[in-house]
């Protein structure tokens, strides 16, 4: 592919590649990102290839790999376009029947989507309850793309964002867009990106730099997975507009190597970019030069922190160091550094080609655009999601999400990874927003949305989170190595029933002192969980403390299994399940007897019994 | 130079230096245990933090950090400041129940006791041995390993300490003496990283003193480019 030397050229690409693409051509778009290709994507798309070969049928019916479509757990996805027909749960074994629907343009009845709450088969895409109440600006290209084919991106409008800041716009017109929008990090703390960029712009040192922060690390979140798979050119080209703007040559994309495939689609579209000269020297012939490395993380969660990313970075062990002088001023290697998070770069290109004002139609007053959530828990529906700002928490989890699986009453939605805060059924009308979110004692984070129904015990919840950030925790300062040591002790007390009256007290107070002492804000946002949890179920440390009781009945210390003698017709289902041989068959028709000493509490036989002859106390 | 005001008092300081330095230079206590004038600082134990007040709104930094800035309002003894202190204390005390400036600190902020459970350690990771031997003395020979409650002093791989030099500089700022040292005879040993790590000692030709151990006067030696003879005797004998 000839290297790209100017606008026109960029342009003239752009038609030749539309020019050979028939939109009314068939295409069968196989959902390959990570959570695809753990349903067996791999072998769908391969299945469909050798099927379209057999055939004989190459030119008549396209086949794509695209990245993440968001609606995850239903893989393997497989979209027919142009109709957009939505298949799910697809097997190699269906390809010959679904390339028979397509040459026939029918319908494979049987893999289509149901619905959960309706109980209905619905056809299209974009019918899906799931998709229909998003608003997605940034992940929708993941639909149309081969992530590892710069035609498709520079098909669909890719790299006109740049083209048009560097040919239209002056640095100080770019910066005063992204100001205008008001776009906030996606990453957690919500600055205004235009701030950072401008103190970036305007601090003395060089070089400075640019930074994509891929160090996505709290427990059940993929955003950044998911846009750094299936559309890595859009981080790209929001990267290097923030170069030019801020007057960065140099840039970095630090990204998690546990994310193998988004790794190599990233080190493909860096290439490609180069290859085309839409990155490196003399950018699309304006003069402007820029080169992106990746480096790729060790794993740490705290390396997510952009002063311990940096250090990392440089070499050193990846710690967090005190923030009183900002890394736009001084940061890797003490130079000017502008670190954003991924869905923060993937937003710059939309403003840029839509404008400010368009940005602005879209969130609340002080939170614009959309962000993406990984929408995870007790829902029926669970995937990724694309929200504009301001949508309520209800919204999201009934209407999205399909509402509590199993017919369960909703308990708390938790918001922004390990550190986040516990919201109750009182705050699903809460739009969401990053100060509103932040008021009530959450916290936006990076976008992790974990749905918890009335089965959840929060002090547990609370101890699990803790002891997470037990794990990762840098250990630097006090604070957070001995807080959140201490925290995670006094909850498991709690939750084995050695819980004092005084623990609440203890507990709030070094919250306090978290909050306040940390070094950084993996140690102040700490104490989160035990905070909401404290203050919207207190009543459930109550009842562990106190009376020894865990009302959701899963702290194991605290709970017992007993059959009800007049359910139990004796079938012998849970003797047989029972890993440790603590229930004894007393022959037909006689209940069951369960001895207590031998029980571990497992709950096995719970879930297996079927006539609900088994009881937990 | 910048003014700045410290407990009611006006102070001036050097611009770039820290509000612990500032303090100290003016006699105003601040707490500290991980801070070594001679080495970076690091805002480990936070015992420094102080609270600043600027534009009618105040916030908890570690001094040992924070540069100076003209017009900053620094205070050292409310009631912030006090709960962190204590609170520090009181964790350290249940890590470190038998180390004697900690059990000193608690009785200066009236910590009576501590409400967690005790564990036995003596070291509180403060980082000063590590970063005095990489810094001052330039070899690096321990470092802080691994991460979260996990991370300890160690060795590099655990292994051996080849780099060290038995210099003692470790065993000089630690502020809980956890890195114990030992000249007996010509032997110098320190006790720490789980083993006993000896040294031979060079005595002074003149006053026939032991003075420094061997590795440390080679190394000596290699960073001053002076002759052997130099290291013959001893500084007081020089």
């Amino acid at each position: 592919m000839p290297r790209v030397n100017s606008r026109a050229e960029l342009e003239k690409l752009r038609k030749e590649i539309q020019e050979k693409r028939d939109p009314n051509k068939p295409c069968i778009s196989v959902s390959s990102g990570t959570c695809g290709r753990a349903f067996g994507s791999e072998r769908v798309y391969t299945a469909f290839e050798e099927e379209i070969e057999r055939q004989g049928l190459e030119s008549e019916i396209a086949i794509k790999k695209t990245g993440c479509l968001g609606f995850c757990e239903r893989g393997t996805l497989v979209v027919i376009y142009p109709e957009e027909i939505f298949y799910t749960r697809v097997q190699p074994e269906d390809a010959p029947k679904v390339i028979q629907s397509v040459k026939e343009r029918k319908v494979v009845d049987r893999l289509l989507y149901t619905d959960p709450v309706t109980g209905k088969k619905i056809t299209y895409e974009p019918e899906i309850p799931f998709y229909k109440a998003q608003q997605r600006i940034i992940s929708e290209a993941n639909r149309w793309m081969d992530p590892r084919n710069i035609e498709d991106y520079v098909a669909i409008g890719g790299y006109s964002a740049l083209s048009k800041a560097i040919f239209e716009m002056t640095p100080e017109e770019v910066l005063e867009e992204i100001k205008r929008a008001n776009l906030r990090g996606r990453g957690g703390g919500g600055f205004p990106t235009g701030r950072k960029w401008e103190t970036t712009k305007k601090s003395l040192g060089e070089p400075k730099y640019v930074i994509v922060n891929c160090d996505e690390g709290d427990p059940g979140a993929y955003m950044d997975r998911s846009l750094m798979e299936g559309n890595p050119h859009s981080v790209l080209e929001g990267l290097i507009i923030g170069a030019y703007t801020i007057g960065a040559h140099e840039g970095y994309v630090y990204i998690r190597n546990e994310y193998p495939l988004a790794v190599e689609n990233l080190r493909i579209a860096v290439n490609q970019a180069e290859e085309h000269g839409l990155l490196g020297g003399n950018i699309l012939g304006s003069g402007f030069d820029f080169r992106v490395r990746i480096s790729r993380g060790g794993g740490a969660f705290v390396c997510g922190e952009s002063s311990a990313l940096m250090a990392s970075l440089e070499g050193r062990p990846g710690e967090p160091r005190a923030k009183y002088v900002h890394a736009a001023e001084r940061g890797l290697w003490d130079r000017p550094t502008n670190l954003n998070n991924v869905e923060t770069w993937a937003n710059v290109p939309q403003i840029i080609l839509k404008g400010a004002d368009w940005y602005r139609g879209m969130g609340t007053d002080g939170s614009k655009g959309t962000k993406i959530f990984s929408l995870v828990g007790k829902v029926n529906n669970t995937g990724l999601v694309e929200v504009p700002m301001g949508i309520t928490l209800r919204e999201i989890i009934y209407d999205i999400g399909g509402g509590i699986r199993d017919n369960k009453k909703f308990k708390a939605v938790q918001t922004g990874g390990p550190s986040g805060g516990f919201m109750p059924e009182s705050l699903l009308d809460l739009r969401v927003d990053f100060d509103e979110i932040s008021k009530v004692g959450s916290m936006m984070g990076s976008g992790g949305m974990i749905v918890m129904d009335e089965g959840t015990c929060m002090v547990d919840m609370a101890r699990y989170f803790l002891s997470f950030l037990e794990g990762e925790s840098c250990g630097k300062c006090i604070p957070c190595r001995e807080g959140v040591k201490r925290m995670r002790q006094i909850l498991t007390g709690i939750t084995e029933g050695r819980g004092k009256e005084e623990d609440i007290e203890l507990l709030e107070r070094l919250s306090m002192y978290m909050a306040e002492a940390s070094l950084c804000a993996l140690g102040r946002t700490a104490p989160n969980p035990v905070l909401t949890s404290l203050r919207y179920f207190r009543d459930e440390y109550e009842a562990h403390i106190k009376e020894k009781r865990c009302p959701a009945k899963v702290c194991k210390e605290l709970i017992s299994y007993h059959i009800i003698d007049e359910k139990c017709p004796g079938c012998g289902l849970c003797v047989k399940n029972c890993p440790v041989e603590a229930i004894t068959f007393m022959g037909k028709k006689k209940p069951v007897i369960l001895d207590q000493s031998k029980c571990i509490k497992c709950g096995i036989c719970f879930d297996v019994c079927k006539l609900s002859a088994i009881d937990v106390r | 130079m910048v003014t700045l005001t410290i407990d009611g008092q006006e102070v001036k300081a050097k611009e770039g230096s820290t509000i612990l330095e500032a303090a100290l230079e003016e006699g105003i206590y601040i707490p500290t245990l991980c801070y070594y004038e001679r080495v970076s600082p690091a805002g480990v134990c936070r015992l420094c933090s102080v609270e600043i007040f600027r534009d009618g709104h105040s916030r908890i930094v570690a001094s040992c950090l924070y540069p100076v800035e003209e017009g900053l309002v620094v205070k050292t003894d409310t009631e912030r400041v006090m709960n962190i202190r204590k609170m520090t204390v009181e964790l350290l005390l249940a890590r470190c129940p038998d180390v004697k400036v900690i059990q000193d600190l608690a009785q200066k902020f009236g910590v009576e006791r501590t409400e967690f459970t005790l564990e036995d350690k003596k070291c509180i990771l403060c980082g000063l041995c590590a970063r005095v031997c990489e810094e001052i003395v330039g070899v690096a020979a321990i470092s802080l390993v691994g991460r979260g409650t996990e991370r300890i002093v160690n060795t590099p791989f655990l292994e051996e300490p080849g780099a060290c030099i038995g210099c003692g500089s470790c065993a000089f700022v630690c502020p809980t003496s956890a890195i114990r040292m030992e000249d007996i005879g010509d032997t110098r040993t320190i006790y720490r990283w789980k083993r006993k790590v000896e040294f031979k000692l060079k005595q002074c030709e003149k006053c026939g003193r032991y003075w420094a151990t061997e590795a440390q006067i080679e190394h000596m030696k290699k960073k001053t480019g002076l002759p052997g003879e130099f290291f013959e005797v001893c500084p007081n004998c020089r």
